[in-house]
Order: C-alpha cells, then structure tokens, then sequence
C-alpha cells in the first residue's frame, strides 16, 4: 500500500536498527518515553523493541485518551443515560472503560441504555438530526486531534438549529500533561521520573505543530522528538533522540516532517479557538488534578453543553483500589509491578484503565511481557 | 403440491411477517409451501414430516450446529442465507467429513418483508444445490416487533467422516506446518463497508463460501491431516490460538507469508484494525505434518477456493500456547486472542 509500505520496509529497519546500535553508549541506559498510545501500539505490533538494543527501553506515556479518562467523568455519562431518557453516542474503546462499582457504558448498555459507538463526531450529529423526538448527548473525548471535528459540529448544530443535541465535553490537552509528568522545573523529589526524552506527539503535533514543545526542551533540559506513527518513524525518532543524548542538546526535533510544521494547522486551531475554552484544571486518571489541562464549551455555544443542560456535577470517583496505573501512566512505575495485572485485571476483565485500550501500557505489556517469559 | 390449498396466493412483494405465519395455523402452511418449500424443495423436504428420516453409511458421523445473526443481511458477496448454509457445511466440513443434509431454522421478527425472506430463501436455495447438500427440515418462529432484528437462521448439518481420518484441533505437534487456504479479513471488511454509518467503497467481496470441495481433495490426499478449522469470527489469529490451546503447542507465523488483498490492507489501515483478527466466511487453516505440506499446498492452489494457499508458519514446542509471528518489519510478536470486538455481530 503506497505512502504505508514506505514506513514499514523491513531493510530500513534494519539499518537504523545497527545505527542505534552504533550509536548508543553500552555504558548508557536511555530512557524513552513515547508520548502516543499510537506509538506504543506500533512499537508492539511490530516488534521494534526486538529491533532496538536492550539499554534503550520506552517508558508508555499518557497519550492514550482512554486511559487518562477519569473514572468520575464515566459516572457521570452513567448518570445521564440511566436518569434521562437519551442516547449517548460515544468511540468504541470507550465502552469498555472500567467506571465506578465495576461497571462501564458496556455494561449500561446491556441493561437497556441507549449507547450507540460511533466511528465520527458527525455521526452522533446525524443521529441527532434523524431522531428529533430524542435528546442526542455526544460523550467527546481526545486529545487536539479530535478537538477540531467535535468544535466543527457544535458550530454545525448551532447553525442548523438542532435542539436535541448536546456535547459531554472531555477533550484534553498535551502540553501540561508533560508539564505534569515533568514537574515544576525546580523539581528534583525521589518520585520524580527518569526519563531521557521524549517521542512527541504525531497526530496531536499536526494540529499544534511543534513550537508549544519548546518550553519543556528549554525549561527541563529534555530532548523531545516529534515521530510518525509509523514503525520507521518510531526507529528514526529514536536515533535522534539517542543522538541528542549522547550530544547533551535537548532540542525539539521534527521526524514527522511530512505532516507536523511548527505552527501546526492554525484554521484547526482557531475553529477550536471559536468553540472552546480552556478550564481553570480537569482531573487525569493518573496525573490528578492538573491545571489547564482540558477544554470546555465557550458561553456562546451554552445550549450545546450537556454539562450545562443536564447540570452535571463534578464527580471525584477514585480508582480501583490497588491499581497502579497512576504511577504506570508517568512511567515511575511499570505494569509488571502491580498487582492487579494479570491477576485480576487482564484485557478481557480490565480493572484500570492502561489495560482497556489495546493502546494502553498494561495491554500492551500484557502482550509483550509473556514472550519475554 | 395442492395449489388449491390456498384460494389467494401469498403477496410476496407487498406482505410483511405477521404473528400468524408463526402460529402453527394456514397462514404459516402456506408461507412454508409459497416460500420455502418452493424454493429448497427436495423430495424430503416435501414429505412435510416434522424431520427427515434417512439411510446413512456406516462410520463416524458428525453433527454441527451454528446461528447466524449478521447484520447487515445482505453484503457484497452473499447474504445470511448464503452464508447461513456455507457455514455450517464448513464446521462439518473441519472434521474432514462431507456435509449430507442440513436443517434450518428461522426466526422471523414481526413486520419483515416477504419479499426480502424470499430472496434470503433462493439465496439459501442456490447455495445449497451449488454445494450438493439438501436443506431436508425446519422450523419456523415469528416474534413480535422488536424483538428480533429482522431474521435469524440456525442451521445444522450432518455428514459422515470418510475412514481414516481423525482431524481435531487437539493434533497439532512440534513441528507441523501451519497453511491457509487463501487471503484473510474480506468477509469482515465487506460486511464493514455495507453497515451503516461506515459506507466506504470498496471492491472487496465477502469470501463467504462451501469449502467442503477443498477438504475433500485434501483428505483424499492425505488422511492424516491433523488440524482444520475455518477462521471465522475473530480471524486467523483467533483460530490459531485455539488450536494451540487444544493441542498445547506454540506457534510462530511468518508474517510475510500470509496472503492479503491489499483492498482489505487499505480498509484495515482506514479503520485500524488488523487483518488478523479480521473474520473469514470461505478460508481454512490446516495443520500438518512437514512431510505433507507440499502436497497438500499444490493441491489446495490447484483447488478454486484455494488458488492462494500459502504455508504460514509452523507449530513449536510451548506448552504456554503462544502464537507469535516474525513482523515484515523484521521484528517479532505475540498475536494474541482478540480481546473484546473489532466488529459487532459479522456472521
């Protein structure tokens, strides 16, 4: 398949692959961190691990909207479909999401809520326009990649006048969870995460190009490269980075170059600009409470909000006792030091979130960790 | 057949399914005799007995049984009704035996149109003679609205396992040979591209096939194939990962080797999904023993529902069951079980 093959050619790999056995230090060990679910899953999937030599290891970042999820934003989305008479309209991987009481939308939905999985923020709008008898809510969630269709179908039910449709909003944002993870600069307390780089965002950098990582480069002295999602993009950004290390620069560089500029994808930005707005802290499953993290429906688009029309309270549900994910989502710990994982909490009976998504540290250790017996 | 039975012939254009035609009385005599008597029509079946009765030869005898529910009914490539019968002449077909007779039964939801039944039924009707295996009994049931989801068929199958041949999941040793009949994941990505709300184009056909011929050239050839099994819902990773369970052996595939129309590598890229894990309703895995598998692969090519065999790995000694696979990449994995769903309700 043309513009795929391309990223996934198997003599490429094996060149960068001696390269960043050239390159790196024996003396060293680097620690990676890949930002994106998206870069964990090719990681995995396509083995790049086996590829890379065994004193560079990737730590699983939060990238995954999923897993960072809070458990009381799912509570409430229970709330709504069991107290009102609606459909709820949400991505697929959500479903399985662990909310409190060990119940999900999943689980709703078989005793009779109206959740409908939908492929596209459109589609929950179109639901909406063809049921105009029922109260539509649909249950956004993402990082900057998604943002722009769920601001582009508030603007569009406003324009259409539909009055049977709300957005839950959840949409999160990148930068302060790498703030969050890194600490204040000044930082330098015993939890505090070894990590040696980062692989930056892809997706989430097309749209917010790659100038707002700048600041943690300068501030915390950490070199941050933005990689593709695919397998090569994932081999080369670490070449880079490993080179940055070696080097002692902590620069952000740009291996997605055929799609991140700097200034990203501004008609993006300012349509999200027009709809939403930030809000003063959102909770993080395992980063907590973090400040100007996510967005919210702007004032002038009100009768769009769910929160307003369904005056949702603000739920601080904890998570499943003994569950690290917390700690595994910043990378101070990892998955085979919980507990709970692969005991009672696998991908067919998730207890945390890490382990919903296939796109998770605890799912994807879950796979790689068993070969490695 | 007493045409005379019934004064007003069923309107098969205009009629939908209505509570009577489940109730025991004439309405649902005459839907049985108008529709699917008319068009599955075979001297048992005409007998109208609750079942059929028959001679069979002595041997080992197999009996398989699968529902079918898919959504949407009809797809690119085949329907339920088609696939309703090629499926349980396939899971007959996995023992080595050659499927005999069929029964079936249709759950139909108050309100379905005739005329969308009927074409079910002739579709049903042509894969049956197409195969050689006669729907010989059946049943039918109608639930109120909203109850059902339009039409359920559940068909059963008999067939007799020609001497010799003792295949089961649980035969796979270190060592076999993995192969499959040809390229994985079209039945689920047509099934994908009609449902609503996903319509994309495509040119991908649902595999959707008896694969019976195949195994019969196969076993003819050689009866000591260990394992077969068609890789239905949740793909070819799914199904291998039982067969190493059952036998308590590991495998690792060549990644590589495992045949894909590159349409459904594009769909799958599109909907991120993995052609592993994709379902199968015409493929079929085969395990055996090293020495046989050049044989059997030229007769699987030489067969139309095989033209793309390919071997694809091996089996190896694990008794924790794994299946990995060397990636094209170069690196390597584990193809684990499909946790969860890619795709609701695809067969």
């Amino acid at each position: 398949m043309k513009y795929i093959d391309e990223f996934r050619r198997r003599d490429l790999a094996q060149q960068i692959s001696s390269a960043i056995k050239k390159t790196a230090d024996p003396e060293k060990h680097y620690h990676l961190m890949e930002f994106c679910g998206g870069h964990t899953h090719a990681i995995f999937r396509y083995g790049v691990q086996k590829l890379i030599p065994d004193n560079v290891s990737y730590i699983h970042g939060p990238g995954c909207p999923v897993c960072v999820l809070p458990v009381g934003r799912i509570d409430n989305a229970l709330q709504l479909v069991n107290e009102y008479d609606v459909t709820l309209c949400t991505y697929g991987d959500l479903m399985r999401v662990p909310a409190s009481g060990l119940n999900s939308l999943l689980r709703a939905k078989a005793r009779g809520a109206d959740i409908r999985m939908v492929y596209s923020a459109m589609d929950a709008l179109n639901i909406a326009r063809e049921n105009p008898a029922k109260e539509v809510i649909f249950f956004a969630i993402g990082f900057e990649t998604t943002t722009p269709p769920t601001a582009l179908i508030i603007k569009q039910a406003q324009a259409e006048q539909i009055k049977n449709f709300t957005v839950f909003c959840n949409h999160v944002l990148t930068p302060p969870a790498m703030h969050s993870i890194l600490g204040e600069p000044e930082n330098s307390g015993q939890d505090r995460i070894i990590i040696d780089g980062f692989l930056g965002p892809s997706h989430v950098s097309t749209i917010i190009g790659s100038r707002p990582y700048e600041v943690f480069a300068e501030q915390f002295y950490k070199p941050i490269v933005i990689a593709g999602f695919e397998p090569l993009d994932v081999m080369q950004a670490s070449l880079m980075l490993i080179l940055q290390i070696n080097e002692g620069r902590h620069e952000v560089e740009n291996e997605y170059t055929r799609a991140v500029s700097r200034n990203g994808n501004q008609k993006a930005q300012a349509l999200v600009a027009e709809v939403l707005e930030l809000r003063s802290e959102f909770e993080w499953r395992g980063l907590g409470m973090v400040p100007e993290s996510a967005l919210k429906i702007r004032f002038e688009y009100a009768e769009f909000d769910a929160e307003k029309r369904f005056n949702i309270p603000p739920v601080q549900a904890s998570d499943v006792k003994g569950c690290e994910c917390p700690q595994i989502l910043r990378g101070v710990k990892k998955p085979t030091d919980c507990q709970l994982f692969g005991t009672v909490c696998t991908p067919e009976n998730p207890m945390g979130a890490c382990m919903v998504s296939s796109e998770g540290a605890c799912a994807a250790y879950w796979t790689y960790g068993r070969l490695s017996q | 057949m007493n045409k005379k039975r019934f004064p007003v012939r069923l309107n098969i254009r205009n009629n939908v399914i209505d509570m009577t035609h489940g109730s025991g009385g004439r309405a649902m005599a005459q839907l049985i005799e108008e529709l699917f008597v008319k068009h599955l029509d075979n001297d048992l079946l005409r007998q109208a007995n609750d079942q059929a009765a028959f001679n069979v030869p002595g041997g080992r005898m197999v009996i398989s049984t699968d529902g079918h529910v898919i959504s949407p009914l009809f797809f690119p490539g085949g329907d339920i009704g088609s696939l309703s019968v090629h499926g349980t002449i396939n899971d007959v077909a996995m023992s080595g035996a050659r499927a005999l007779y069929l029964s079936a039964g249709f759950i139909l939801e108050e309100g379905f149109p005739l005329s969308e039944l009927e074409k079910i039924v002739v579709s049903m009707a042509d894969a049956s003679r197409n195969s050689g295996v006669p729907v010989v009994t059946g049943d039918t049931k109608v639930v109120e609205k909203g109850k059902g989801d339009g039409i359920f068929i559940t068909t059963s199958g008999v067939g007799m396992v020609p001497e010799g041949v003792q295949i089961s999941g649980d035969q796979a040793r270190p060592g076999d040979t993995i192969l499959i009949s040809g390229t994985i994941g079209d039945h689920g990505v047509a099934i994908m591209s009609s449902r609503e709300n996903l319509e994309f184009e495509t040119s991908i056909k649902s595999d959707s096939a008896a694969v019976h011929t195949l195994v019969a050239d196969m076993v003819t050839a050689v009866p000591g194939i260990h394992c077969l099994r068609d890789p239905t819902r949740g793909g070819l990773a799914t199904t291998l990962n039982e067969l190493a369970q059952q036998s308590s052996v590991g495998m690792i595939l060549n990644e590589n080797r495992i045949p894909v129309n590159p349409s459904v590598t594009a769909a799958c890229e599109l909907l991120g999904l993995d052609p592993l894990y994709v379902a199968n309703e015409g493929k079929l895995v085969c395990i055996c023993a090293p020495q046989h598998s050049q044989t059997l692969l030229a007769i699987m090519q030489a067969h139309p529902l095989g033209r793309n065999a390919a071997v694809i790995g091996e089996v190896t000694d694990d008794p924790n069951g794994l299946v990995q696979m060397q990636t094209r990449f170069g690196g390597s994995r584990i193809v684990d079980w499909l946790s969860g769903e890619q795709l609701p309700r695809i067969c």
